[in-house]
């Protein structure tokens, strides 16, 4: 591990609220390797709050890579330049003395920045609420084993449900579409027995609300696959577009 | 002194709960919708108890402090979770995973309670692959378990390393579900701030909205806190960064009894520290202990790379000391022997960290299998530190983890003040002075899936509380003496940030209050604390306005909270004259250096009544032991 610090010129978004104009403040400072890139803003805050002037507002909470509550757009990159990590798990040994860092909100029509580096991304939430679940009450179950699952099944179902929930793959995207997300969710619950009896409502119900709450649609360029924290794959779109298009020829009850 | 009552059922152990279920009033269905409950946390013990009662038909808010329910601390347990399935064949049962859990928490846990938590373990499991939760399988698509810390038996279900991430999402999409159907409402980015109470019952709470700093009110027929632990008092802990302890504080202050303050788990396998700017310590999760040897020089100051100290000059301290358990033993024992090698001046490199290796394990299973096992602990212990500890041993250090104390909870999960209910961590309940690796997570959706629906039921058909108005004055009373608070807070002005306190406050409980504990430390701490207190309220400057997004407020609203909670700790751990579990006290102890407890004088939880600023006074629940013969802990 390295001891010697690191200077570095930080330029951060600041806006002090939804509704007002934001613009890039340039900050210095001199940080150890060892740090994580949030405990470099922590430290920028610190000083701040030093001189009695307003710190940085940005959103962490687990600082592992799990929660995913964190996710700033560093040198243009959605959880910067180091694949399949989150925000907080990126650490200062990955950047130069000298280097000039840019840091801005995630940005995308559907996530609105509510200041600094802050944005709401409620709309997931809704996303899973129209239909990300399968509705089994508490207690009317089935013992554990009753349903046998191979490993292979139960492992890419695995793969899809390790999503985060961040955004990142919104916006990373040009059309700021949130497919990458409902797809994860649908391929968990499609690829499982428990989840059949509602494959076809889910895919249609998650769908729909995500167009109404003004994501775009996916053009398979893939960026959103690039810079997704988790590594979840893009053929869970593939596998959404199937579900998609299977849920339409079979269903007769929902009204497009 | 109050008189406890902890309402434990009478009958034999094993049919407590089944009877207790029987003798409790229902609500009519119909009548259901009319009972408003607040839940304050959406982690497991709050999504899986806004989800269940939300099924009932009873109207539910829930409250939480981030962004979305799915964020809430749960997400990041990684272990596993506990149930008696038995699934191995390996001798588990309903008995065995609840003597093991009253023998780890070191017999200062109630047998009632633990003994439902293992009853209700098995259900959990069930539930949770009912909706979807993709568990560790094996090729013939049966459930996989593992074995972990203080069990002799393979009982952990798991879902890779994301254990809570998944049980978490589970009772999120649950709760959504709910929210969709109307019967929970969601109230996210809301802080509550303070308990309403009116005749001495849970009325409502008080809200900070931290989006735009207003001060809300909300009155229900039952209020559930949710909220999680209090380890983050000590500053650097395992715990997410926004955790924190002023909701059961606030409530603890309004009439609720805190129990077993002291009792904090300093788990042993988290990454050491790397220097001043450390914003809080990753876990590392304690299966790897599983494949892993801990072992240290036995020379002081070895300043060798690992690998290049042979195998006869190294300690395996664990192996050595508590040979049929070794690198499993329980988490105190683990970490008090971290803390005593190192204390000895043999840590990795002469510092504090000793070393966790994988170097047999891979030559006996192959790199695959551990890769399969741990690959992504592995990865995430490179991105952290820049090693590879497929070639190097990592290195772990103990860090606070979790806190066993919490709001004092009768058998029904209810506190002192009638129609608060405390659930998950932020209760006392289940794990006596130890928690079992993998336990909480159980506790946490025990708790809300399968015991609060049915105890708050029971109180809403029995007591028959009413719901008050918000217009009744209790509710402004509460209201303006927070917007006041607040007031005060920003007018103070002075030169330290309010981490450079919370930091302060930090060393003092690692160094006081931490894994070792004595009597002058600890009066010392007392006072030092209290100082702090008097330098916060003068010299702290709380930066920005009431009116948007005040991170600096945010965090300073749960350091004032953290000063009094230490003190009080403090104070605990000093009134108990005996080491047990997670409170190791330097003078109570065998020559060979193991906790002696003391059950004559201390088989009792201390159950704190707030008087005022730094004065409780102390009320004892005496343990009553009618099935298990208490035992000198032994893992050797
Ligand atoms: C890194 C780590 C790994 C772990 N691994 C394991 C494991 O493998 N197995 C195991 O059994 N246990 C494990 N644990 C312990 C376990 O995760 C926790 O004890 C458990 O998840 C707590 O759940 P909870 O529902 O009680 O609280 P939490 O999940 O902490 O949820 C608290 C909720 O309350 C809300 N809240 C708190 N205060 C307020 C307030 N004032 N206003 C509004 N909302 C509020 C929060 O927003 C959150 O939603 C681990 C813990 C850590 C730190
Ligand atoms: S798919 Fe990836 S990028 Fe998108 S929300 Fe999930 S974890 Fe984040
Ligand atoms: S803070 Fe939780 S994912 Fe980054």
């Amino acid at each position: 591990m390295a001891e010697k610090k690191i200077n570095l010129l930080v330029k951060v978004w600041r806006q002090p609220s939804t509704t007002s104009v934001g613009s890039f403040v340039d900050y210095k400072i001199s940080v150890s390797p060892d740090s994580s890139f949030l405990e470099m803003l922590d430290e920028i805050n610190n000083d701040l709050e030093k001189k009695n002037l307003e710190p940085i507002a940005f959103e962490s909470d687990c600082r592992e890579g799990i929660c995913g509550t964190c996710g700033l757009v560093i040198n243009g990159q959605p959880h910067g330049p180091i694949p399949k990590i989150a925000t907080c798990q990126l650490h200062m040994r990955n950047f130069k003395d000298g280097d000039t860092v840019w840091v801005e909100p995630f940005r995308a029509k559907a996530f609105q920045v509510m200041k600094d580096l802050i944005v709401e991304r409620s709309g997931l939430d809704k996303i899973i609420a129209a239909g990300g679940y399968i509705s089994v009450n508490t207690g009317s179950i089935p013992d554990a084993n009753a349903i046998p699952i191979s490993k292979e099944r139960s492992s890419i179902a695995m793969d899809a449900a390790a999503c985060i929930g961040c955004g990142a793959c919104v916006a990373a995207c040009k059309n700021a579409s949130a497919m990458l997300f409902v797809s994860a969710k649908v391929s968990q619950l499609a690829l499982l027995p428990q989840g059949q009896p509602e494959r076809t409502r889910r895919v249609q119900n998650m769908v729909k609300v995500m167009d109404e709450l003004g994501f775009g649609s996916c053009s398979n360029t893939y960026a959103c696959e690039a810079e997704c924290p988790k590594g979840i794959s893009v053929k869970n779109i593939a596998r959404l577009n199937r579900e998609f298009i299977l849920a339409n020829v079979k269903s007769d009850n929902i009204e497009a | 002194m109050a008189k406890l009552d902890p309402k434990i059922p009478a009958g034999p152990l094993q049919e407590k709960w089944v009877n207790h279920k029987f003798n409790m009033k229902l609500v009519n269905p119909a009548n259901k919708r009319k009972y408003d409950i607040i839940i304050v946390g959406s982690g497991l013990a709050g999504a899986s108890a806004a989800a269940s009662l939300g099924e009932l038909g009873y109207k539910v808010k829930v409250f939480t402090y981030n962004d979305s329910p799915r964020r809430a601390h749960s997400i990041s347990a990684q272990g596993g979770i506990n149930a008696a399935k038995n699934y191995q064949n390996d001798g588990d049962s309903i008995y065995r995973l609840f003597y093991d859990t009253i023998k780890g928490g070191d017999f200062r846990a109630r047998e009632a309670n633990v003994y439902r938590l293992a009853e209700v373990s098995n259900s959990i499991i069930d539930q949770c692959v009912a909706q979807g939760v993709p568990f560790a399988r094996e090729y013939g698509g049966m459930l996989d378990n593992r074995s972990f810390g203080g069990a002799q038996v393979s009982r952990t279900f798991y879902a890779r390393g994301q254990t809570g991430q998944q049980l978490l999402l589970g009772a999120y999409s649950s709760l959504m579900r709910q929210v969709h159907l109307g019967n929970v409402e969601l109230f996210t980015r809301r802080e509550m701030i303070d308990l309403v109470t009116i005749d001495g019952q849970a009325k409502g709470i008080v809200v900070r909205n931290m989006v735009d700093g207003a001060i809300e009110k909300y009155s229900a027929h039952a209020v559930v806190l949710a909220t999680g632990g209090y380890a983050n008092v000590f500053f650097l802990s395992t715990n997410a960064m926004n955790c924190n302890t002023t909701a059961i504080w606030r409530a603890h202050k309004k009439g609720a009894f805190f129990a077993n303050p002291c009792f904090t788990q300093i788990h042993p396998t988290c990454l050491p520290i790397h220097g001043e700017g450390q914003s809080k310590l990753t876990l590392m999760s304690e299966s790897l202990r599983n494949d892993g040897r801990i072992w240290v020089s036995k020379l002081k100051k070895d300043m060798r790379e690992p690998n290049d100290i042979p195998e006869e000059e190294r300690d395996y301290y664990l192996e050595r000391k508590y040979p049929s358990f070794g690198n499993l033993s329980p988490r105190d024992i683990s970490s008090r022997s971290a803390k005593e090698v190192v204390d000895e001046g043999r840590g990795a490199k002469g510092g504090d960290a000793v070393y966790l290796d994988f170097k047999d394990a891979i030559n006996r299973l192959g790199k695959h299998v551990i890769e399969e096992r741990y690959g992504n602990l592995f990865e995430i212990y490179e991105t952290i530190t820049g090693e590879n500890p497929y070639n190097v041993p990592m290195k772990i250090y103990p860090a606070p983890h979790y806190t066993m104390g919490g709001l004092w909870v009768d058998y029904n999960l209810m506190s002192t003040i009638p129609g608060l209910f405390v659930l998950g961590e932020a209760n006392f309940s289940d794990h006596g002075a130890n928690r079992l690796g993998a336990s909480a997570l159980m506790q946490g959706l025990a708790d809300g899936y399968f015991v609060a629906p049915y105890t708050i039921g029971d109180y809403l058909a029995s007591a028959k509380p009413k719901k008050e108005s918000l217009d009744h004055p209790a509710f402004d009373t509460v209201k303006k003496e927070n917007e006041e608070l607040i007031g005060k807070l920003l007018s103070i002005k002075g030169k330290q940030t309010v981490d450079d306190i919370h930091k302060k406050l930090g060393r003092i409980m690692w160094n006081k209050v931490g894994m070792g504990r004595n009597e002058k430390g600890l009066k010392e701490a007392i006072k030092e604390i209290a100082d702090l207190r008097v330098e916060f309220w003068k010299d702290v400057n709380v930066v920005g306005t009431d009116k948007d997004i005040n991170q600096c407020l945010e965090r300073a609203g749960r350091l004032i909270d953290y000063l009094e909670l230490g003190e009080l700790m403090a104070r605990d751990a000093l009134e108990r004259n005996e080491s047990c579990g997670g409170h190791f006290r330097e003078e109570y102890q065998t020559p060979e250096g193991e906790a002696l407890r003391n059950d004559e004088e201390y088989a009792f939880v201390s159950a704190w009544e707030y008087k005022n600023l730094g004065s409780w006074e102390l009320n004892k629940e005496p343990l009553i032991y009618e099935n298990v013969q208490l035992a000198t802990r032994s893992y050797k």
